[in-house]
């Protein structure tokens, strides 16, 4: 499998995951809170440290990476839809949702990376 | 209570503060799509993502990070990517109703797949991981300001465009409609 095709094939599953994730949430939750968007963008962040960690101790090759990484990681987690909701939430007024939610989505993702790429690290290091 | 200020409140509901803003709306609660909705939807989404992927892989290949550098062309990406968010979900939403699958292939799929926050904030981390502490904290502020003003430029700027063209339109439906 090429480069090309192992980003599509972990470009779609992320997407497809993403997707499933915040519809399932919304049957069980339906607010105006995008907890979807927020839990697959921690978790995408989480493993994709954790990749990270292990990439940097040579325990994983580039080909794991384009895979699980540049696609699946990529693809699971968005800026955009982020973006959108944020705005959403702006517009109709829920300003502390919208400043809570960017906040909790690109603080807890750079914690989420920070703590999968020390356990990475801890466990293939 | 005695029967009497019971029906007093009867006839009398709790008049409305004008002063105080009406409920917030909530979202149109979407109803339940059905199994054979909901698998397209998700091949849609899946396609998109794949796509979306791609040309992010694709940019990173173009225009690769160098010795010391930055990671701008992921930057460059989520900015675009928020962009052209705001002028899709505003143009799908106002001007192409009908079209159940165009949100989940373009927003969710293609759009969703293209910007990413794991290797922004994988990104960041590095750099403080390296010591690059400034460097981080540059790259972290300058996506969240860029991102939140590309999709609040794209969605105002497509409702500027296409209210006054749906409001001519609208009007000439009208006309024509006239005896």
């Amino acid at each position: 499998m090429s480069g090309w095709a192992l980003v599509a094939a972990g470009g779609a599953g992320g997407a497809a995951l993403r997707y499933a994730v915040d519809r399932g949430l919304r049957l069980w939750h339906d607010g105006a809170f995008p907890w979807g968007t927020l839990l697959v963008n921690l978790l995408g962040s989480l493993v994709l440290g954790a990749l990270t960690g292990a990439l940097w101790a040579g325990a994983a090759g580039e080909r794991l990476g384009l895979l699980l990484g540049t696609g699946f990681c990529g693809a699971l987690t968005t800026w955009s839809t982020l973006s959108y909701e944020t705005l959403r939430l702006a517009e109709t007024g829920r300003w502390p949702a919208a400043a809570g939610n960017v906040l909790a989505s690109v603080g807890g993702g750079v914690a989420a990376a920070w703590a999968g790429h020390a356990l990475g690290l801890a466990w293939w290091g | 209570m005695t029967a009497d200020e019971r029906g007093h409140r009867h006839a009398e509901p709790e008049p409305i503060d004008p002063d105080l803003s009406p409920a917030p709306e909530r979202e149109p609660v979407r109803p339940r799509a059905r199994p054979r909705a909901e698998a397209a939807a998700l091949a849609a989404v899946a396609a998109g993502g794949a796509l979306g992927a791609l040309a992010r892989y694709g940019a990173a290949l173009r225009w690769p990070t160098g010795p010391g550098g930055l990671p701008w062309t992921t930057v460059g990406v989520n900015v675009l990517g928020c962009l052209l968010i705001g002028v899709l979900l505003v143009a799908l939403t106002e001007a192409v109703p009908g079209r159940p699958l165009l949100r989940p292939f373009l927003g969710t799929g293609v759009l969703g797949g293209f910007t990413t926050l794991s290797t922004h904030a994988v990104d960041v981390e590095t750099l403080w991981r390296e010591g690059r502490v400034a460097d981080g904290c540059a790259l972290l502020g300058a996506t969240l300001v860029l991102a939140l003003l590309a999709v609040t430029l794209g969605a105002w700027g497509t409702r500027r465009v296409l209210r006054p063209l749906l409001a001519r339109r609208g009007a000439r439906a009208g006309e024509g409609r006239r005896p």
